[in-house]
């Protein structure tokens, strides 16, 4: 049952449909059904999506939902500055980056003993770890502040970083190990033989196996990170350090006058990233479950 | 399982024990990165919690720089505060009818109804709910906040049917918030429940056709037992998520009005930053904690099979 984690899961573009007896009318009346509820539920979720769409490209963009009844690009042009936009995303990118690699980078080498050899340790770790991945992280961020009062690391990029590592570690270490148990060990004892070091073999022969599950997990991290809002709400406070996150917030975030135009546009410049990487994480996998990877641990 | 799973594979005869001890601290180094990060950056934060909740820890002043060890008096003026307990039970609200009910339920409905309709129907509206999870939290946020204020989407849908409008983030600002984290989180339930479909063989539902049972008796007799653990597996999941939902709630409704939508997560929040009462803040932060841990042990109780495989 290990594989759990990694196993593709059907996406319902690829499942295998259950021959249904003759054509009997109930399965079609049930599919007529099925499709109607669904298409109610689809408008019930396209909605609020549609009206950032649309409210981008509104010049009259207001807080309900409507047709545009002309086409521009002001709202783009409006945030498309460097204060505004530019910088938010940038240090979003920064914040993100850093986290992911950190995190995996960490994640393999631990991964790598839990992994390949059995420890008395180990099963004790394993839980610990999956008891921390299950935390809610948001109850952390009142003494994580104070924590970072006495070692000096608010309004640290570097300390949103280490933060955001540790919390995304344990369902990245899960991850990892459960891809590298599905790299065979007798490549590396080969390897082992011919005099290589742990180390060396999991270089040269585990990792280049496990590039796919890599890239999983570093956009798994780097998608949590990026959407992150509360950590760097809390710890930063410079506006040069703030990620898009907490910059949309506080530029839209007293529900006065605001330009909902540009929220729109911001709001899609800030997430078309992520979904990008979201479709780019389900070619990898072959599955749209990707970012729920870490379900079983 | 116990002997054979802490035994050392190939361990030379008479490799003597200190040789044996060297040789699991060397293969074990490359923890040592992930345990110094985890202990620093994790493990002390929840001991800081369970510390700081016992000093008068303010945000400015004195009593930042010189907290005072003050014992339980944190919790005792928790625990006789009134909007304390009324945050516990918004929490449990919460958590009760956004996740347990509304993301399991429409995650299970949704994933049974894809199997059943059309693929071009299941595709489009599959991806729109994994889109409304995909979102960075404060953009959905942003878009539901648009969808159920006085003059959004929703109100206008309600004028438009001549039902007149409601000021829903006002009025009913728990259920807004219980209705948008529906809306944000249920493509994960709906993602597992899909999954467990798929891993039901046919040939168990045919059979149970073959007896002659209908649509609904299948699903409730055959189906659901056989998803049992991926329904345990997602319950946890969704509750230990919701629990630390702050955003959210934080953009659509900022707590209020008054305290009408203060989770745990939110008060504790206004009464560490707004109030500066850290020390406090981090009692609520400590409970909260303890909550979700209590949640986690029984999520991992369901696990531990497959932890010992």
């Amino acid at each position: 049952m290990t594989s759990t984690t990694t196993r593709a899961i059907v996406s319902p573009r690829r499942r295998t449909r259950v021959p249904l007896s003759v054509a009997s009318p109930a399965p079609r009346r049930g599919k007529l059904i099925a499709n109607l509820v669904l298409a109610a539920l689809g408008i019930v979720f396209v909605v609020p999506i549609a009206w950032i769409v649309f409210s981008a490209i509104d010049p009259a963009a207001t807080v309900s939902i409507s047709l545009p009844e002309a086409f521009t690009l002001d709202n783009f042009s409006a945030v498309l500055t460097y204060s505004q936009t530019i910088l938010p995303l940038w240090n979003s990118a920064l914040i993100s980056f850093g986290t992911a690699a950190l995190t995996v980078v960490v994640g393999v080498l631990a991964a790598y003993p839990l992994s390949r050899f059995r420890q008395r340790f180990q099963r004790g770790f394993l839980y610990g770890v999956l008891f921390g991945s299950c935390l809610p992280i948001t109850a952390l961020m009142v003494p994580v502040y104070a924590m970072f009062v006495q070692l000096k690391l608010l309004d640290s990029l570097v300390g949103v970083i280490l933060f955001m590592s540790a919390t995304s570690l344990p369902m990245a270490i899960w991850m990892l190990k459960n891809f590298m148990d599905s790299v065979p060990i007798s490549l590396e004892e080969a390897a082992w033989v011919d005099g290589a070091s742990a180390m060396r073999a999991l270089g040269q022969i585990v990792l280049p196996l496990m590039r796919p599950g890599i890239g999983v997990v570093f956009i798994f991290v780097f998608t949590q990170a990026w959407g992150n809002f509360f950590v760097p709400f809390v710890l930063l406070f410079s506006a040069e350090k703030m990620p898009a996150a907490v910059a949309i917030f506080t530029f839209f975030g007293n529900h006065g006058a605001v330009a909902y135009g540009q929220l729109a546009a911001f709001a899609m410049l800030y997430s078309v990233p992520i979904l990008v990487l979201y479709l780019v994480m389900q070619r990898i996998t072959g599955s749209s479950f990707a970012l729920a990877g870490g379900l079983k641990g | 399982m116990t002997t054979t799973s802490s035994r050392l594979p190939s361990a030379p005869h008479g490799a003597g024990g200190r040789r044996r001890t060297f040789r699991a601290i060397s293969r074990s180094t490359p923890l040592v990165p992930a345990l110094i990060l985890l202990a620093i950056f994790l493990v002390g934060p929840m001991g800081f919690a369970l510390w700081g909740s016992l000093t008068n820890a303010a945000l400015t002043g004195y009593r930042a720089a010189k907290p005072q060890f003050i014992g339980l008096d944190n919790y005792a003026a928790l625990f006789a505060d009134a909007d304390f307990w009324n945050s516990v039970v918004l929490t449990l609200v919460f958590v009760l009818f956004s996740a347990i009910i509304g993301q399991n339920v429409l995650g299970l409905a949704i994933a049974v109804l894809l199997r059943a309709s059309s693929r071009i129907v299941s595709t489009i509206v599959s991806t729109l709910v994994v889109v409304a999870w995909v979102l960075p939290e404060i953009v959905a946020a942003f878009a539901l906040y648009a969808f159920f204020s006085a003059d959004g989407t929703l109100n206008s849908v309600l004028d438009g049917l001549g039902l007149g409008s409601v000021s829903w983030l006002i009025d009913y600002p728990m259920l807004s918030v219980i209705l948008a984290n529906i809306w944000r989180g249920t493509a994960f339930s709906m993602l597992v429940y899909n999954a467990a479909l798929g891993e039901v063989p046919p040939e168990i539902t045919e059979a149970a056709q073959i007896d002659g049972t209908n649509t609904v008796q299948r699903f409730f007799l055959v189906t659901l037992p056989m998803i049992r653990r991926s329904i345990a597996t997602n319950l946890m999941l969704t509750t230990l998520q919701t629990l630390g939902t702050f955003g959210l709630i934080w953009v659509m409704t900022g707590g209020g009005p008054g305290t009408r939508s203060s989770t745990l997560p939110v008060l504790a929040y206004q009464e560490a930053f707004r109030f500066a009462q850290v020390g406090y803040g981090t009692a609520i932060a400590a409970v909260t904690i303890v909550l979700g841990a209590v949640f986690a042990a029984i999520y991992i109780k369901i696990l531990k099979p497959e932890v010992e495989s």
